[in-house]
């Protein structure tokens, strides 16, 4: 394990750590238009939405939303490279520019931790984001042809590995294959940081966190929390998790059923509450935070953030409550032959 | 027999394994081939292996295509899956294709440690298990020491690369025996103890084999292949085999192996003489004929209708592999999802319900008709409730429920879907339901009527109540009273009167139809009322008046007791005293045991087993039952679907009128317990006893055992699975042998009791009919049955003996037993005890009992009111 991994555990073993919140929300609240976004880079589309595009073009507003997220006492900081990939990046026409996007990326969040660093001697981390991309492995997009994959395996794998290289050069400590609507997708992309360790020579620690799309605690291929386990168990990642899906409430049950089986790190980060009739996120930052701390009463988790709709006040928020809280132990399960489809399979060994 | 648990790996989706699967993908036929994976998984795979290794295929292209189609089916999706090549690039283009975690099948050090290793680096990045053969540079291992050698080797490469032990399975090879070769006659015994010596040396690793190899030579002959496999099964999983790739629905229980065949494959696979194949080859030909299940040749013709019919035929026939594809052309064809269900499935049912009307269609049958209904409108509700339509066309909407402190619900269910089938809209509330729950359902849902169901006496009492909290409520709506302790007189005594509005008791689910077609009829309803209230009346007359035997007082009923020869027949002393859990017993053991008849009698089929099966009217619908129960048995075997479980005890005890004293010593003198028995009161004949239970027990010394039995431990994780897929037939199938299950063991542990744990029977053992028709010394009553009526007895059995804790089984409020499929009661030795009915008792024995049991006369007159008037 890396030296980051082994300090982030060694903090995480004393007390339940704070990841940030989103990017996309924020960004949104700044209010930008379609020249913000592209700045002075020459496109024949329309860059507004391409959050990650801002890297490049607004870095300050970047390390802003960064700073706010220190400030409220965020541990773990993650870069703003959600649809950083060229599979999302096509949409834009700015495919070519991913490795200049998450370079930057992975600079602005780093400088930013370690000027916070520099200045309190708390320790802090960077965790390179990679989005589910908008292309699936499991499911066709034909209704007439289940058997079409529309991206291959080694396709998706490739593109997720030029996003790790790009990332690791600019000096990230974890990859952080968030939001995983499809376990496969979430395994190319495992791979791929597995062959850009190999490449280096060093490992390359690994965090994953599923997204739900219904309440019955599926993700879009269908995988169970326990199934999407099962499948990513091999990567011993130094957290796996849950986020976005819905609000904490919600989420709650499924936080439960990961933090019984998985002897890692369990690492959350529900949207603040529902989104209401407009689409917009009102739960109050205490409200949040109350429910993180009944997770946190339970010993269910070991690193709590925010989704979709909180801010740097929902973090903060979170980081008062669960202070005073002992982390979740890490259970030490029978060994078993764990296998998987859509749903959990365990043998005794 | 205490095994490991034994995964059943699905082998049919193998080119190389079937003939028929080859054909459908050399064809191009992966629809068909897709069901063949389906079919795998509703048989009890629970792991599917793909195998497209065939020379005239792109192996790769086919793996990737049949992985990537089944991944899009969530019943087929849901299981884990093997992917099977000797071709490394056809594995690694299967690994792609798998979001869940597999098992690759196989690897080996055939071509030495590096690449050995490679591959296995691979599979740890894709997150697989790993199948390892025992290969290794000079070759395939057959004896077992060559086994054990190669297996031992990669586990210490594979632990040194940190592949987790747990998800490593070895494969020592199972290869064909009795081939005529004299050195392929221990290749049986060389797996078996390969395997117990790898399980040893590699912690946490498992075993495996393709089980079909072993009976190669037999090709041909299924019923010997199938008792081969069972044969060596038995074995291997003894030694520790834990998984194996075989064809989960043939394979026979090892018990129920015809003895000559099985003895003969029991030398064969485990090399006893070494004449053992010429003499399995002897006779195998007579066992050729077994039951053959050959295809129907017109069976396939159907598929080619158009598709109103094929969905009206799959109904009729209760056929479900089509379904869901004929439901979605169907409704294709139409503007709107709801007229699918309007029409050809309507129908369909129309069919059915008529054939069942007619006595043309039974039960067993229907249930099925009614599971294809159910999976058709399971793939068309999305589709109408897109378009936000609610309900459709049904005749009437029925609150069903098994009342509060009942948990028995085969009858409801059965009832339900019936129902169903006749287009009524059945909410089902389950069991336990409190009578605030079905009321508010009621009125909620704007029901048509209600109807109660329970198994047990005290649920009478609780029908009572629900019909006077409807009646409290001001409701009119008829009540439907079913379930095997109603009856017609208690409905017209006791809960009729309790509610104005119509109450209706049902005999079975055949009627039910009829009676509830009726009262949402404008025209019939009144006529059914008021014929059904004048019925009622009339009995309530009858009842008041002469129609009742007369009881004589309780002191004379006891002066004219039944007194046994002691002298003749002194108490036996046991050979244990105490209390025993028993742990020890598998289902397979209790097969034997099982009575055949009631099971079809849970589903009204009638008539004594075997001869039902050769019923002319009813024979054709029995077998076709009694098939699909022998081959879920066999599924409860193989994937040990329940685990009996059960605690007996014996305790020295004396009579004390018609109590029996329990006590903690030999020497009695510590009581521990009082156990009031009733008595009959009714006057008797000349020479005829006024029985009581306490009447076989000695007044000095004597024993008295207890005991309690259950076959439901695990069934709720099968019934979820059937309840999510629709499958009402195997849900009730399921439960009614878990009943069977708990009654077999209650009379397999009897013998056991009988013969050796009390020691009181002696001679011959008894064949299963003469244990069945109850042809041994002592008796076995159960408290809530005739001979000991009052139900709260069961709560002091399981006081002392710790039930709950030891076997599992808890009581409800009103002292049903769950899990439902359990059994208790008494043990009385004296060979002249006999089963009896305590019927009707009077005020003084009420009283009486009170005192003894410690009640007042209220709670007295509650627990005993099936018994009193």
């Amino acid at each position: 394990m890396t030296t980051a991994a082994n300090a982030l555990r060694a903090a995480a073993a004393n007390r339940i750590l704070i990841k940030d919140g989103p990017y996309g929300t924020e960004i949104q609240a700044l209010g930008l238009n379609a020249r913000d976004y592209a700045g002075d880079i020459p496109s024949n589309h329309d860059q507004k939405g391409n959050n990650d595009l801002l890297n490049l073009t607004r870095p300050d507003a970047i390390a802003g939303i960064c700073n706010a997220y220190i400030a409220a006492g965020a541990d773990l900081l993650a870069t703003n490279t959600f649809n950083a990939n060229r599979i999302s990046q096509a949409d834009y026409g700015m495919e070519d520019r991913v490795r200049e996007i998450n370079l930057a990326a992975a600079r602005i969040i780093r400088q930013c931790v370690d000027a916070a660093i520099a200045a309190d001697g708390k320790p802090r981390w960077v965790a390179g984001a990679l989005g589910p991309t908008n292309k699936t492995l499991s499911l066709s997009p034909r209704v007439s042809d289940p058997g079409y994959r529309e991206v291959t395996f080694d396709g998706v794998k490739d593109v997720y590995r030029e996003q790790i290289d790009a990332l690791l050069d600019g000096g990230v400590d974890f990859i952080l294959i968030e939001t995983v609507f499809d376990t496969l997708n979430a395994k190319a992309a495992a791979f791929a940081a597995a062959e850009a360790a190999d490449a280096r020579g060093h490992e390359v620690p690994v965090m994953l966190s599923m997204t739900l799309t219904d309440l019955s605690g599926r993700n879009l291929s269908g995988q169970t929390v326990e199934a999407f386990w099962h499948s990513i168990a091999h990567v011993k990642p130094v957290a796996v998790g849950l986020n976005c899906s819905f609000g904490a409430t919600e989420l709650r049950p499924h936080v439960q059923a990961l933090a019984k089986v998985a002897d890692t790190l369990i690492l959350t980060y529900p949207n603040a509450g529902l989104p209401n009739d407009l689409g917009a996120y009102d739960e109050q930052p205490e409200t949040t935070a109350g429910f993180i701390r009944g997770w946190a009463d339970e010993g269910l988790v070991n690193i709590v953030g925010g989704c979709c709709g909180s801010t740097p006040a929902h973090i903060a928020a979170m980081a008062r409550q669960v202070a005073s809280l002992p982390p979740r132990t890490i259970p030490h399960p029978e060994p078993a032959l764990r296998l998987s489809g859509l749903e959990a399979h365990r043998f005794a060994a | 027999m205490t095994t490991a648990s034994f995964i059943n790996i699905g082998e049919r989706t193998n080119v190389t394994g079937s003939a028929a699967f080859k054909k459908l993908i050399l064809n191009g036929d992966y629809t068909a081939a897709v069901e063949v994976a389906r079919q795998q998984v509703e048989n009890g795979a629970q792991i599917i292996d793909v195998n497209m290794d065939e020379g005239l295929l792109d192996s790769e292209a086919a793996m990737v295509t049949f992985l990537n189609l089944i991944a899009a089916e969530p019943d087929i999706a849901r299981v884990p899956v093997m992917v099977d090549s000797s071709k490394w690039t056809v594995i690694e283009a299967g690994l792609k294709c798998l979001a869940g975690k597999g098992i690759v099948n196989s690897i080996s050090m055939k071509e030495g440690e590096a690449i050995f290793l490679e591959q296995a680096r691979k599979c740890l990045r894709y997150g697989a298990a790993v199948v390892v053969m025992a290969f290794d540079e000079q070759g395939q291992a057959d004896t077992a020491a060559r086994k054990v050698e190669i297996c031992e080797r990669a586990y210490k490469l594979l632990t040194g690369i940190d592949f987790p032990s747990e998800d490593i399975i070895f494969d020592p090879n199972i290869f064909a025996v009795a081939t005529g070769i004299e050195e392929h006659n221990n290749y049986g015994v060389d797996f078996i103890e390969a395997t117990r010596e790898i399980r040893k040396r590699c912690p946490h690793a498992h075993i495996s084999g393709g089980v079909s190899n072993l009976s190669f030579s037999f090709r041909g002959n299924e019923p010997v292949r199938r008792a081969m496999h069972s044969v060596f099964l038995y074995h291997a999983i003894q030694a520790g085999m834990d998984m194996g790739i075989v064809n989960a629905g043939q394979l026979d229980v090892y018990d129920a192996i015809d003895p000559e065949l099985r003895e003969l494959c029991e030398d064969v696979v485990l090399n006893r003489r070494p004449d053992s194949t010429d003499r399995l080859l002897a006779v195998a030909d007579k066992f050729k004929g077994g039951p053959a299940r050959a295809a129907d040749p017109a069976a396939e013709e159907w598929r080619s209708w158009p598709v109103a019919r094929r969905l009206e035929h799959a109904l009729v026939k209760g056929v479900d592999a089509f379904v869901e594809a004929d439901t979605e052309e169907a409704r294709q064809s139409v503007v709107r999802p709801i007229e699918v269900i309007e029409g050809p499935l309507m129908a369909g049912m129309n069919v059915v319900g008529d054939l069942f009307g007619a006595g043309k269609m039974f039960l067993p049958q229907v249930v099925k008709s009614a599971r294809v209904m159910k999976k058709a409108v399971a793939c068309l509700l999305p589709y109408i409730e897109a378009e936000k339509e609610v309900g459709s066309s049904s005749k009437g909407r029925i609150i069903m429920a098994t009342v509060k402190g009942d948990v028995h619900d085969i009858g409801k269910n059965i009832v339900g879907v019936v129902l169903q089938c006749n287009n009524f809209e059945v909410i089902d509330l389950g069991v336990m339901v409190p009578a605030q729950t079905i009321l508010d359902a009621a009125v909620r849902e704007k029901a048509d009527m209600i109807g109660l169901s329970g198994l047990i006496t005290p649920s009478l009492d609780e029908m009572v109540h629900v019909a006077s909290e409807m009646q409290r409520a001001g409701m009119t709506m008829p009540l439907l009273i079913g379930g095997a302790t109603t009856s017609r007189v208690h409905t017209a005594l006791r809960i009729a009167p309790a509610y104005e509005g119509p109450v209706v008791h049902v005999l079975d689910a055949s009627r039910a139809v009829g009676v509830a077609g009726t009262l949402v009829s404008d025209t019939l309803k009144d006529a059914l009322v008021a014929e059904t209230a004048a019925e009622y009346e009339k009995i309530r007359i009858q009842r008041a008046g002469s129609g009742q035997s007369a009881l004589v007082p309780l002191e004379q009923a006891r002066a004219n007791g039944y007194a046994p020869d002691f002298a003749a027949h002194p108490p036996v002393k046991p050979n244990f005293t105490g209390t025993m859990t028993i742990d020890d017993v598998a289902v397979e053991m209790l097969i034997p045991y099982i009575d055949w008849t009631p099971f079809f009698r849970a589903w009204e089929l009638h008539g004594n087993y075997p001869a039902i099966l050769t019923d002319a009217v009813v024979g054709e619908s029995a077998s076709s039952l009694f098939a699909d129960a022998q081959a879920m048995l066999k599924q409860i075997v193989a994937e040990q679907w329940l685990h009996p479980k059960g605690v007996i005890s014996i305790w020295p005890v004396r009579r004390e009128g018609d109590d029996v004293m329990i006590f903690a010593d030999e020497g009695r003198s510590k009581p521990i317990a009082r156990l009031p028995f009733l008595r009959q009161q009714i006057a008797k004949r000349d020479g005829r006893a006024n029985m009581c239970l306490a009447d076989f027990i000695h007044p000095d010394a004597d024993w008295l055992g207890g005991f309690a039995v259950q076959a439901g431990e695990g069934i709720d994780a099968q019934l979820a699975r059937f309840k999510a897929g629709n499958d009402d037939y195997n849900d009730i199938l399921l439960k009614a042998l878990a009943d069977r299950l708990a009654e077999a063991f209650a009379e397999y542990l009897h013998e056991r009791v009988r013969r050796e744990i009390w020691g009181h029977e002696v001679g011959n053992r008894m064949s299963n009919e003469d244990l069945i028709r109850e042809r041994y010394t002592g008796i076995r009553p159960a408290p809530g049955y005739p001979a000991c009526p009052e139900h709260s007895l069961k709560r002091h059995l399981f006081d002392l003996m710790g039930v709950e804790a030891r076997a599992g089984i808890t009581l409800t409020d009103s002292f049903a037993m769950w899990p439902t499929a359990a059994v208790s009661g008494f043990y009385f030795a004296h060979p002249e005890s006999a089963y009896f009915g305590v019927a009707r008792i009077g005020e003084d024995q009420l009283l009486d009992y009170a005192a003894r049991l410690g009640v007042s006369r209220e709670r007295a007159t509650q627990l005993l009111r099936p018994n009193l008037d």
